[in-house]
């Protein structure tokens, strides 16, 4: 039962809304830079809208999406009120708060220097300050979760945590010491610049640090997917989850291995060793244990649910699934799309191979295929699973929600198939305007329409979701019954310390983080002559 | 209290150890692999030995080339100012409007009482600081040569230099940059030519962006704007620092320079 459900409708909405109105600055920016509109004339607008989606999706959306979940997840796994409430209001409210002082300055065009910030270039101070408390904000809700756990466990001495909390708790851990790296870059290395302080600024040293923050957020943007993969699919589709121990042991993994990985951003970078280069190459390559750990025990938790309802044979059971089920379609398509972008992240993460895709179109087609691919989806899903339990009213749309997670997918394999070719053949990423004309450039043309196209449905697809979800809130009311997690085959009576609290590995991830990372950020630290002159946006 | 309660942390959690145990392993094949063996393939002396490898592979700066032949020198002077942001902030740095005033008499003649002239000169009022003073050392120089203002800046100190300077960028600009705003912009300032290397005007030199060291342009004289671009593009004048403009105007056709030329003239 969710007693707080002002609290997570509110960062649902908040969080979709945005979405909403940052997925259409990203469908304008496919149409400006293709060769259906003529080039733009004040490529600054480019670099605006560029800056505030990628600042909205990247930060503000899926962090409130994590927030509200987390907050949903407290109260039905722990069966306890949440603590700190007003605590998690504040939080909100400094979202809020940071995201207005972020978004103003860059549509006044103050700061576009994209959400990666891309020092020594540096903006308007009132951006940075609000990505600042935007993070502050969600370390409240870091905070807060594990207060709650650590609550619940004092009241239940020895009993194992509910796997939906161990895995969002460590989503949590995770986001607190993987934000630390942009918030360390933001208030040492930036802000003393951006407010005057200095002219000058480490650019070498900047990037280390984001880079510490830019991949492991990425997994903590796929935490809630993979928490609806373990803990609302299976129960959703009618079957039991595979194991409850494999799943506690993918999330530990992830907290882990998602730290010590970030300098394969900076492959193209001359600042950092290729040792570490190399370190963080074969640490990104781990990822894929807990990935296919997932993809492993998702698959037979799917094949229970289909031999429970009469499938037969080895493969004639995959017919038997409940396709019309919303849950079982948003899996599949998640699975396929996060298949094909794992696939290709193997080139990125190679030291090797990257330097023949490094800051092409392909990079923004992976991660455009598995965060707004394969993960947003699963947020899809969360809100059409949760929504009935917030508001009180029935979800009837079931055939509006399979056209919309169908044109999900569709829409962005269209959209970013095409952005990886071109991106092979070397288009690069971040132009305002390509010359199509150009005889090296004509045969990428037809692909960048299409990949525009796609996003044509995409927003489609996305309407048709905020729409699905405001016409529950005026549905016939109903009582749902109790909301309940996914149930194992083997329920856990008891776990070995590791699996039930977090503390070896989120030790794990800070040694890791002081191996794969400490000489690089204290040797730039070091050298005198690292510091380089700001460029400052716009005139100074 | 269980004496033989279980404790997370020890060798004799197998999770621990374990878990320690296979991470370590990995870290320390990963580091051999890229500290140690990857650098021993490379064919290079900077690479030889054990802690050369060992070094380099951590990031170590060092030399390239170290003891390769000198840089070969320029045929011309070129320049040496090294313009950062921020340079002109300050009581003394940021110069002096009115002893600046009293040295720009003897620009007056061609450069106009306030910095503005007839005479297909550049128009200094309003012109950034930074830009000013680096084209006035660069004449000292002889980066850039001129017949005219090499004797004009002969005998003038840096304090002078910067006195000029921040006199002139605070005079007002001659108000007429409405009328250009009414022209539509060529493409060659808007968009530049990508495929030819060549970065839009505006974006250095514009009110869309600017960049330090990049004069304003609006308004100045079309004959002055086509001759420098054009001494560029032939590597006549040569101060602009990196060849960052002779590498553009080299790539610009006859008709852009124009056009861009035209288009920051306005009407003059």
């Amino acid at each position: 039962m969710i007693s707080n459900k002002r609290l997570v409708l509110a960062h649902f909405w908040l969080a979709f809304a945005v979405f909403g109105v940052a997925i259409l600055l990203g469908e304008w920016q496919m149409f400006i830079r293709s060769p259906l509109h003529a080039w733009l004339h004040n490529p600054d607008l480019y670099y605006r809208s560029v800056t505030a989606h990628g600042t909205v999706m990247g930060y503000v959306f899926p962090t409130l999406i994590a927030m509200g979940f987390g907050y949903a997840i407290t109260e039905l796994a722990l069966d306890q009120p949440l603590i700190g409430r007003r605590w998690a209001w504040a939080g909100y409210t400094m979202i809020i708060i940071g995201s207005i002082a972020a978004v103003v300055p860059v549509a006044l065009g103050l700061d576009s220097v994209l959400y990666t910030f891309y020092p020594p270039m540096i903006g308007n101070a009132f951006y940075y300050i609000g990505v600042v408390l935007v993070v502050v904000g969600s370390w409240i809700w870091v905070a807060l979760m594990g207060i709650n756990l650590q609550a619940w466990k004092r009241a239940h001495p020895g009993a194992p945590v509910p796997l939906p909390m161990f895995a969002n708790v460590a989503a949590a851990y995770l986001w607190g010491w993987t934000a630390v790296g942009a918030a360390l870059e933001l208030l040492f290395q930036i802000l003393p610049v951006a407010l005057g302080f200095s002219n000058t600024i480490n650019a070498g040293l900047s990037r280390v640090l984001f880079s510490w923050t830019l991949h492991a957020i990425v997994y903590f943007w796929l935490m809630p997917a993979y928490i609806a993969f373990y803990t609302i699919v299976p129960r959703a589709i009618g079957g039991r989850l595979y194991s409850d121990t494999m799943a506690r042991i993918s999330f530990v993994l992830f907290l882990v291995f998602s730290m010590p990985i970030g300098i394969h951003h900076l492959f193209a970078d001359p600042q950092v060793g290729s040792g570490f280069k190399f370190i963080h190459s074969v640490f990104t390559a781990m990822v894929a244990v807990p990935t296919l750990l997932t993809v492993f025990t998702i698959g037979a938790s799917v094949e229970i649910a289909a031999r429970l309802r009469g499938g037969k044979g080895v493969f004639g059971w995959l017919k038997a699934l409940p396709w019309d089920n919303p849950q079982m379609l948003a899996l599949a398509f998640s699975f396929v799309m996060l298949g094909f972008g794992g696939a290709g992240g193997l080139i990125n993460m190679s030291y090797q191979l990257d330097s023949t895709i490094h800051n092409t179109q392909w990079v923004t087609g992976h991660f455009h295929l598995i965060f707004g691919g394969a993960i947003v989806i699963m947020y899809f899903a969360i809100a059409y699973d949760l929504w009935p339990h917030l508001t009180g009213r029935a979800m009837r749309d079931l055939s509006l929600i399979r056209a919309q997670l169908w044109l999900w997918f569709i829409g962005m394999i269209v959209t970013t198939f095409p952005w990886h070719y071109v991106g092979i053949l070397g288009m690069p990423r971040r132009m305002a305007y390509f010359d199509y004309s150009a005889p090296g450039a004509a045969g990428e043309a037809i692909w960048v329409v299409m990949s525009t196209l796609g996003g044509a449905l995409l927003v489609v697809s996305a309407v048709l979701f905020l729409v699905i979800l405001y016409r529950n809130h005026s549905a016939c009311q109903v009582e749902p019954a109790p909301f309940t997690f996914s149930k194992a085959i083997h329920e856990p009576v008891s776990l070995p310390l590791a699996l039930n609290g977090l503390g070896l590995w989120v030790g794990l991830m800070i040694a890791l983080t002081i191996t794969n990372y400490g000489y690089p950020i204290v040797q730039l630290m070091g050298l005198p002559d690292a510091k380089v002159p700001a460029v400052f946006v716009g005139a100074k | 209290m269980n004496a033989h309660r279980p404790r997370l942390i020890s060798f004799r959690n197998p999770w621990f150890s374990a878990s320690v145990g296979a991470i370590s392993l990995l870290f320390l094949f990963s580091a051999f692999v890229g500290f140690v063996w990857l650098p021993s393939a490379q064919d290079d002396a900077l690479f030889k030995g054990l802690l050369n490898a060992i070094c380099s592979a951590a990031g170590r700066p060092g030399a390239w080339l170290g003891e390769a032949a000198p840089a070969v020198p320029p045929k011309a002077p070129v320049s040496s100012v090294v313009l950062t942001p921020g340079m002109f902030d300050g009581a003394s740095a940021g110069g002096s409007i009115g002893r600046g005033a009293t040295l720009a008499l003897r620009c007056t003649m061609c450069h106009g009482a306030r910095g503005v002239s007839a005479a297909n000169t550049p128009d200094l009022a309003g012109q950034y600081a930074a830009s000013i003073y680096k084209e006035l050392r660069d004449f000292q120089s002889a980066a850039r040569t001129s017949a005219i203002m090499a004797p004009m800046v002969v005998g003038l100190s840096d304090q002078d230099l910067r006195d000029l300077s921040a006199y002139y960028a605070a005079l007002p600009r001659d108000g007429g940059s409405g009328e250009r705003k009414m022209q539509p912009v060529p493409t060659i300032v808007a968009t530049g030519a990508p495929m030819r290397n060549v970065a839009p005007c505006e974006s250095c030199h514009g009110d869309m962006a600017t960049k330090l060291g990049a004069p304003w342009l609006g308004l100045q004289p079309r004959d002055y704007l086509k001759s420098q671009l054009e001494a560029f593009a032939h590597g006549g004048r040569h101060n602009d620092i990196s060849a960052q403009m002779r590498n553009i105007a080299r790539n610009m056709t006859p008709d852009e320079i124009n056009a861009s030329a035209s288009y920051y003239a306005g009407n003059r």
